[in-house]
């Protein structure tokens, strides 16, 4: 029997569970607000994924273009999302994004500059403008160290580093805090709070070819589902285009859109330039029709249409794949991405310097000479924790806050490169500006209850004490393996009905896995952990998946080809049921404000021409 | 596919031993693989920090046959066939267990560095810079905290003298600043009594191990050096200034060259 008071406990006004843009941005706002704030990450200070992140950040600053302004950036990211967005959260992001990128120049973030000294801004896919702050290729990079070095200087601000949330605590209906385990040692500990903020990223590990790191392992959603929260969107997970495919030991590893942006272009085994093949009727009237009107448009021309490798990132992966299954693909399964000859071997190295460096390393190839190789990999999770756009709250869990790529309605179907990095600076802001106003009417610390503490740690345990079970690495490889065969680019029922059963064996499996017994930084406990958040993340995408019978987005079901009109209307929400099951739910769309629907759905001649 | 032996330590604060590990590799396979597949296949405990598996986040540092790496960056068909590859944690970092070392000190030097303050904007509201006054320290935020030229710097190896002298990764930090051209905050005077920049002695290691190939002591650890000479004494930087003579960049700043 665990005894409860023996495991360290912690109190603090605000819990936040995870530490890439998202999560610190919002322990800035929480530390200003005077909370007493507490940060959770399962790796070290400053590695979070957002690290990772390349090409930059978009905000409608118009320092570039000033053509360009808040609303334009509303349009392209509802265009972008197929209009199943939530209206108002990519109304906010839009408005105070270029606010966020300005402040992060304040606390002490060097941008790439424009000749007359402002922050430059580049190109990037679905942007009708340059639109993307950016460093160089390590935007993410910038941003994280940013916030981390702003951070640490703040008043009652404490960072607990590789220590893993397991469970939420509820006291009654609302959040209390969680139950946690440091990775070095293997001890538990509580954190009490009145207010949590799940700011943990996605769930890409559950794919084999995937650009997430291990730390994507759907913990956040997977905590907030069984704590009762509402998951949404979560059949939209985004296949970037660009992966790389060569050597095998780095498949999947991205390749910044920042390359087609730099003018990059994509051609098949053919040499052919394909993407003019794959324009969708929507995109037409903006996309460039001739490699001679693309090559303008490279040239700095305004009056020219964008090439078509900027199309939106489904539309791009699902033209590699199609090339690659009739027979054109290169030679280990992908696509060409050549920007040697488009650039100049210098503008190459000093524009993607971090692209240069990893294929240089780690594939043998020299980009600004041969094509690099790259093909569609698991990027991006437009689904998440279901929240109020102002608040970030929570819509079924009181206390509970959400932000990043954690929570979900600002991509909708599909998301915009660059639209994350914005995201989490805005809805970090926000949900810590949300929690802090909860907090207001919270005067006394949730109570503990002690059961949920024990249960916690008796279910993480049992994976250490057990005298013999399965190798929770195979387990995973296993998952992987059916992700990506039964829940890829391409989706049909019969597939996504295996996966489920095949999610349903795994979890049987799961639940007996063994762990070594050591418990201090042991691997394979982790791993063992993980998967019940991997299954269940796995299973919340094939549901809803399976579910929206329509191809919209980063969804695309051969089976129901097309956009259908009743299913741009819905949302699909998952809940736990009481039984443990699975609840999916079609949720009726509110109709969006008049101001907003006029944007959206003007001509791009009528909102430059201020008629809107 | 072929077979390669690897000798990797195993064992935590109180100590620990080598142990060795056949595994098959494949092309283009990095330590990190090597490593992962052990865990997968022979040692699930294996004790490995890793995130991005691209070099760019700086948690897989270790010691590859001697050399602070990432191991995520380095190959393996980058050694000879027949040999053995031995790798180790951090020398400079505390064990916690196996490949992972406790960085945390790291941690806490950035924490003591006096944090950024601009200027006010100018009379447009705006924050204006030029590139050519931030290349250089663009080149030092590159870091990636992998820690590994704290790791082979001979004065932190010296457990001793940790406490006298912050590592060549902040003293970049505070050239970063120092060098930022919106920034008001003076940490010359700590940079020497605090910071200990006279420790450093310029033997260049540190941007010989540095994965992001950032001229750590040339670029950002003389300037520094040099600005604090301005005001203070410091042997070292006083015989580097005699044989390179001034740093331009900074005469620039002040207005002496064009
Ligand atoms: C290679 C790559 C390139 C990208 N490039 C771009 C780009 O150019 N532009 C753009 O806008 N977007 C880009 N993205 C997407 C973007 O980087 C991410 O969506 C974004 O960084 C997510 O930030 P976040 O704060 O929500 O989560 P993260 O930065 O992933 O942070 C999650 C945090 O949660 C913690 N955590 C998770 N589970 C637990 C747990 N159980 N207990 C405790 N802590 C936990 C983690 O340790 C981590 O600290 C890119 C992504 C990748 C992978
Ligand atoms: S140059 Fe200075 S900081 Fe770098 S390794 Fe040598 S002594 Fe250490
Ligand atoms: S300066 Fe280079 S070696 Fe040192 S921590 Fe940064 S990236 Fe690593
Ligand atoms: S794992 Fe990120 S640098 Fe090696």
């Amino acid at each position: 029997m665990v005894d409860v008071r023996e495991i360290k406990t912690v109190e603090h006004d605000v819990l936040i569970i995870g530490a890439g843009g998202a999560g610190l941005r919002a322990a800035i706002e929480c530390s200003n607000a005077g909370l007493d704030t507490a940060v959770l990450t399962k790796s070290l200070l400053g590695k979070a994924h957002t690290v990772m992140a390349e090409g930059g950040m978009a905000a409608a600053m118009g320092n570039v273009d000033p053509r360009d302004n808040w609303k334009v950036h509303f349009r392209d990211t509802m265009r972008g999302g197929k209009f199943l967005n939530q209206w108002r959260m990519a109304e906010l992001h839009a408005k105070q994004a270029p606010d966020r990128v300005r402040e992060l120049e304040e606390w002490g973030a060097v941008f790439d500059r424009t000749p007359d000294g402002l922050i430059n801004q580049r190109n990037f896919g679905g942007h009708r403008f340059p639109r993307l702050a950016h460093v160089g290729d390590r935007t993410g990079l910038e941003l994280i160290r940013t916030l981390q070095d702003h951070a640490v200087h703040k008043g009652r601000l404490q960072v607990y580093m590789e220590c893993k949330a397991l469970r939420l605590l509820k006291d009654g209906d609302r959040m209390a805090g969680c139950v946690a385990v440091w990775r070095e040692t293997g001890r538990f500990l509580i954190v009490r709070a009145k207010a949590v903020i799940m700011a943990t990223g996605g769930g890409g590990r559950a794919w084999r070819v995937t650009s997430n790191s291990w730390e994507y392992s759907g913990d956040g959603l997977t905590m907030a589902y069984d704590a009762g929260a509402e998951l949404m969107d979560v059949e939209f997970t985004q296949f970037h285009p660009t992966g790389m495919v060569w050597p095998p030991s780095v498949r999947g590893t991205l390749v910044t859109e920042g390359v087609r942006g730099e003018g990059g272009i994509l051609k098949n085994n053919k040499g052919e330039r394909f993407m003019f093949r794959y324009i969708p009727e929507r995109f037409a009237p903006e996309t460039a029709d001739t490699e001679e009107e693309a090559a303008r448009w490279l040239a700095g021309d305004k009056n020219a249409r964008r090439p078509p490798e900027l199309l939106t990132r489904d539309v791009v992966a699902r033209a590699i794949k199609a090339e690659v299954e009739a027979g054109r693909g290169s030679p280990h399964g992908g696509a060409f991405l050549d920007i040697a000859s488009q650039r100049t071997a210098e503008d190459i190295k000093r524009k993607l310097p971090s692209m240069y460096h990893q294929f240089k390393e780690l594939a043998e190839l020299d980009i600004t000479k041969e094509p690099m190789e790259v093909g569609p990999t698991l990027h991006y999770f437009m689904g998440g924790i279901r929240v109020d756009p102002d608040t970030q709250a929570s819509t079924t869990v009181p206390g509970l806050f959400a932000c990043g790529e954690a929570a979900a309605g600002l991509h909708g179907a599909n998301r915009l490169g660059g639209n994350s990095l914005s995201d989490l600076i805005v809805f970090g802001r926000l949900a810590g500006l949300g929690a802090a106003d909860y907090i207001k009417g919270v005067s006394e610390l949730p109570a503990l209850d002690e059961d949920q503490v024990r249960d916690a740690i008796r279910w993480a345990t049992s994976f250490l004490n057990r005298e013999s079970g399965e190798n929770p690495y195979v387990i995973h490889e296993d998952l992987q393996e059916l992700m990506q065969t039964k829940v890829g680019i391409i989706r049909n029922a019969t597939e996504l009905s295996q996966a489920l059963e095949g999610i349903a064996e795994l979890r049987k499996r799961a639940e007996n896995a063994k762990a070594h017994a050591a418990s201090q930084y042991n691997p394979g406990w982790h791993e063992a952990m993980d998967l019940h958040s991997l299954l269940t993340t796995a299973e919340a995408v094939a549901r809803a998946a399976l579910t929206r019978e329509e191809s919209r987005g980063a969804h695309t079901r051969e089976d129901f080809e097309g956009e259908r009109e009743e299913w741009g209307k819905v949302n699909i929400v998952l809940r736990k049921l009481d039984d443990g099951s699975m609840e999916v739910r079609k949720l009726e769309r509110d109709e969006p404000p008049e101001e907003l629907a006029k944007i959206a759905f003007a001509t791009i001649e009528d909102l430059e021409a201020g008629r809107v | 596919m072929s077979k390669r032996t690897f000798r990797v330590w195993r064992g935590d604060a109180e100590g620990g031993r080598f142990v060795e590990y056949n595994v098959e590799v494949g092309p283009g396979m990095v330590i990190l693989d090597a490593l992962h597949r052990i865990q997968a296949e022979q040692s699930p405990d294996l004790a490995v920090r890793w995130n991005c598996k691209a070099g760019k986040c700086g948690s897989c540092s270790m010691e590859v046959n001697g050399k602070p790496r990432l191991s995520c960056m380095t190959r393996i068909s980058d050694y000879e066939p027949e040999q053995i590859i031995t790798v180790q944690p951090l020398k400079t970092f505390p064990i916690i267990r196996d490949l992972v070392t406790d960085v945390s000190w790291n941690f806490e030097q950035n924490k003591r560095i006096p944090p950024f303050r601009p200027k006010a904007p100018g009379p447009d509201g705006k924050l204006r810079m030029w590139q050519e006054d931030v290349d250089r320290i663009q080149e030092f935020r590159k870091c990636i905290e992998c820690f590994l030229c704290q790791d082979v710097c001979h004065v932190l190896r010296d457990h001793e003298k940790k406490q006298n002298f912050v590592g060549p990764r902040f003293i970049m930090r505070i050239a970063s600043l120092e060098m930022h051209p919106l920034d008001t905050v003076d940490r010359i005077p700590q940079t020497l009594r605090e910071f200990g920049s006279g420790w450093c002695n310029i033997t260049r290691c540190c941007t010989e191990v540095c994965p992001e190939h950032i001229n750590i002591t040339d670029n950002a650890i003389i300037p520094t050096k040099e600005r604090v000479v301005d005001r203070f004494y410091d042997p070292v930087a006083m015989l580097t200034r005699k044989i390179r003579g001034e740093d331009p960049a900074r005469a620039r700043e002040e207005g002496k060259v064009p």
